[in-house]
């Protein structure tokens, strides 16, 4: 069985945020506005933090890229009342957003804030309107329901449609969310973290590999490589 | 044969005619309650982003008006079933006004949650695809079994004195007098009825008694069952529940006050009503003190990164003045007034009682807000910040004056004193003068 987790390597990240903008091309998550934006409402699937040290001139700064950690122990499953969001057998976390009643306990539960909240009809200037992506799995979400990084889990379909296209059998290595492989840096790492050669795999036993607040049992997906 | 009560008349008095400043009450309450309406409208059609709520604020006022509302609910039950198999016989007089409490408030607390909803036309979801896992589901459960029966429990004492509207009540209106006659059930005071009726109150008051407990403990979880720090407490539970009692006691002695002034109840509702319930509110005001010296001392001791966030928060950051001011209205001035004024004095027992339930609102408001505000991810992502806008205002106080108007309008046309539980002789029971077949300990200063 296919376990799909992510490596960011935090000494290659640069804080482009390119991973940010592919996100949003690839999801087709609306665009707040400022006003919107500086009341904490914008939805940023992929969001990079920076995590600031000490006081100047004694400061030192570590960003932090940080899309969905998809747990194996999810928080946010745990507490949806309708099982509106799940796991999938893949071990990826998802939302039914056509099942979701907007009560908000997964986005009060999650302890890396991941999940947000649609407060209203999502909204796009005309000339993105132009280019949203047209797949049906990431038709924008209507006002009232919870959304957040599903690993682009269109292109894990469609990767996998590719090879039987082709007539050959699907590969970990076909499936790339847009983040990774957008990453300037080259600081993303994206596989099954259960096959034991796969480069996510022997990065996550690292001795760098880090994931964000383990003591909480949540177990993440997503491991970090210390920086320095 | 009628119970005989020789203050049938004084209790029936209010239901013989509504006054023109009745009509002028319950229009001023409606119009609030419909400006509220007005405002769910807007926000179900705009979407949440109206209110004030945001990231990482995602529950605001609306949560916190459901936990207060069920919190007030709590006064019904336990004056009528905790201190029923407790036999504390003075309660009588004041049951069903402290029922009618219970019964008025939940429908707005549960109505809390489905307002904060950000799909209220998929709450039968709740239903089809409903699964235990979730804090959600056990307070779905927890509130609607408990409005379900306060609604039988409340309407099961209600009987005997509904016969006694449909006898006594004949120059009433039509549709009033057919009112009571069909809602009688045919009640015609039989001693046997009476017997039964005893019984099964007994009954239910245990189950009721359990489901209290259950009921504010599940609504804390809400909170409890996250790893959230602030709510990750074990004590959130008895907490919540503490509180409950407290503000739904407070909230008994505020409108039995309303009650006897508007009624000209001061006969039945007697000072020795509001003695007993003060030695309650002593006990429970302590008993909150208890509560949160173990709550906070823990987690100040302790010193844990993440939790002293929020500590701070409270006692010296963005919520202190709040914070402090809470607990002098729930427990400073309160208990002072308690010991010192509140005795024989009914206004300086409202008086506290209004600060208590202040007070108790900015309680929920304190524990949910602050944890909201700091986030685990509070070093990356910053502080959150949250005022409660235009349609929240106008939808709590929306709530309130719901509450108030379902009240107002109820005790003109029912008996708020039940006259067959507060009766010198009831049909079957030749000298009782207490309802109560359990032993009377309690003495009524």
């Amino acid at each position: 069985m296919l376990r799909w987790g992510m490596v960011i390597d935090l000494d290659k990240c640069f804080a482009c945020q390119s991973c940010t903008a592919a996100c949003r091309m690839e999801n087709n998550t609306p665009v707040a506005g400022k006003d919107q934006a500086d009341m904490g409402r914008a939805i940023l699937w992929n969001e990079v933090l920076p995590f600031v040290e000490g006081e100047y001139p004694n400061v030192h700064t570590t960003i932090l890229p940080r899309p969905c950690m998809h747990c194996d122990e999810p928080s946010c499953v745990k507490v949806c009342p309708v099982q509106a969001t799940f796991m999938n057998e893949e071990g990826t976390v998802l939302v039914n957003y056509d099942r979701c009643i907007g009560c908000r306990m997964c986005t009060v539960a999650c302890p890396y804030a991941v999940r947000y909240f649609n407060w209203y009809a999502p909204e796009w200037p005309d000339a993105l309107k132009e280019h949203l992506n047209p797949d049906p799995e990431v038709a924008p979400r209507p006002k009232g329901v919870v959304e957040k990084c599903t690993f682009c889990v269109q292109r894990l379909r469609k990767a996998r449609e590719e090879a039987e296209a082709e007539g050959r059998t699907f590969n970990a290595t076909d499936y790339t969310p847009a983040c990774v492989e957008t990453c300037t840096g080259r600081a993303r790492y994206f596989g099954d973290l259960n096959d034991p050669n796969s480069l996510v795999s022997k990065l996550s036993h690292s001795p760098r590999a880090f994931r964000m607040f383990e003591e909480l049992g949540t177990h993440p997906k997503v491991y970090y490589l210390k920086q320095g | 044969m009628e119970p005989k009560n020789q203050h049938t008349q004084t209790i029936l008095a209010p239901i013989r005619k509504v006054s023109k400043g009745d009509y002028l009450l319950w229009g001023a309450l409606t119009a609030l309650l419909l400006s509220g309406l007005v405002a769910w409208i807007w926000q179900y059609i705009e979407g949440l982003g109206i209110t004030g709520m945001n990231r990482p604020v995602y529950w605001g006022v609306y949560i916190t008006n459901f936990v207060f509302f069920i919190g007030l609910a709590h006064s019904g039950t336990f004056i009528s079933a905790i201190l029923r198999i407790a036999g504390q016989s003075w309660r009588a007089p004041l049951t069903r006004a402290a029922e009618a409490i219970t019964l008025f408030s939940l429908p707005f607390g549960a109505g809390s949650i489905i307002i904060d909803m950000g799909r209220p036309e998929r709450l039968l979801n709740l239903v089809f695809y409903g699964r235990y896992q979730s804090p959600i589901l056990w307070d779905v459960t927890a509130v609607s079994l408990y409005l379900l029966s306060s609604v039988v429990f409340f309407y099961l004492s209600l009987l005997p004195d509904i016969a006694m509207c449909r006898d006594r009540l004949t120059n009433v209106p039509h549709w009033q007098h057919r009112m009571y006659e069909i809602l009688a059930l045919g009640w015609n005071h039989d001693s046997e009825q009476y017997h039964r009726l005893e019984k099964v109150l007994d009954g239910m008051a245990v189950f009721m008694t359990m489901l209290v407990v259950t009921v504010h403990t599940v609504v804390s979880w809400l909170f409890g069952m996250t790893v959230q720090p602030g709510w990750h407490t074990a004590l959130i539970g008895p907490f919540f529940l503490l509180g409950a009692i407290l503000s739904g006691t407070a909230a008994v002695v505020i409108v039995l006050a309303l009650l006897r002034k508007a009624y000209r109840l001061e006969k039945v509702l007697h000072n020795g009503l509001f003695n007993s319930l003060r030695k309650l509110l002593i006990t429970f005001v302590l008993g909150w003190l208890y509560m949160m010296i173990a709550e906070y001392l823990t987690i100040g001791y302790s010193n844990m990164t993440e939790e002293m966030v929020v500590l701070t928060d409270k006692f010296s950051g963005t919520y202190a003045t709040m914070f402090w001011s809470m607990t002098v209205f729930v427990f400073v001035i309160p208990l002072l007034i308690f010991i010192f004024k509140g005795k024989n004095s009914v206004g300086w027992m409202v008086f506290a009682s209004v600060l208590i339930n202040i007070g108790m609102w900015m309680e929920r408001y304190i524990v949910i807000i602050p944890t909201e505000i700091s986030p685990r991810m509070l070093h990356v992502m910053g502080q959150g910040s949250y005022l409660p806008a235009l349609p929240e205002i106008l939808i709590t106080i929306a709530c309130f004056a719901g509450l108030i108007l379902l009240y107002a309008v109820f005790t003109r046309f029912f008996p708020i004193i039940p006259i067959w539980e507060t009766a010198e002789e009831l049909p079957g029971h030749a000298h009782s003068t207490k309802t109560s077949p359990a032993p009377s300990s309690a003495s009524s200063d």
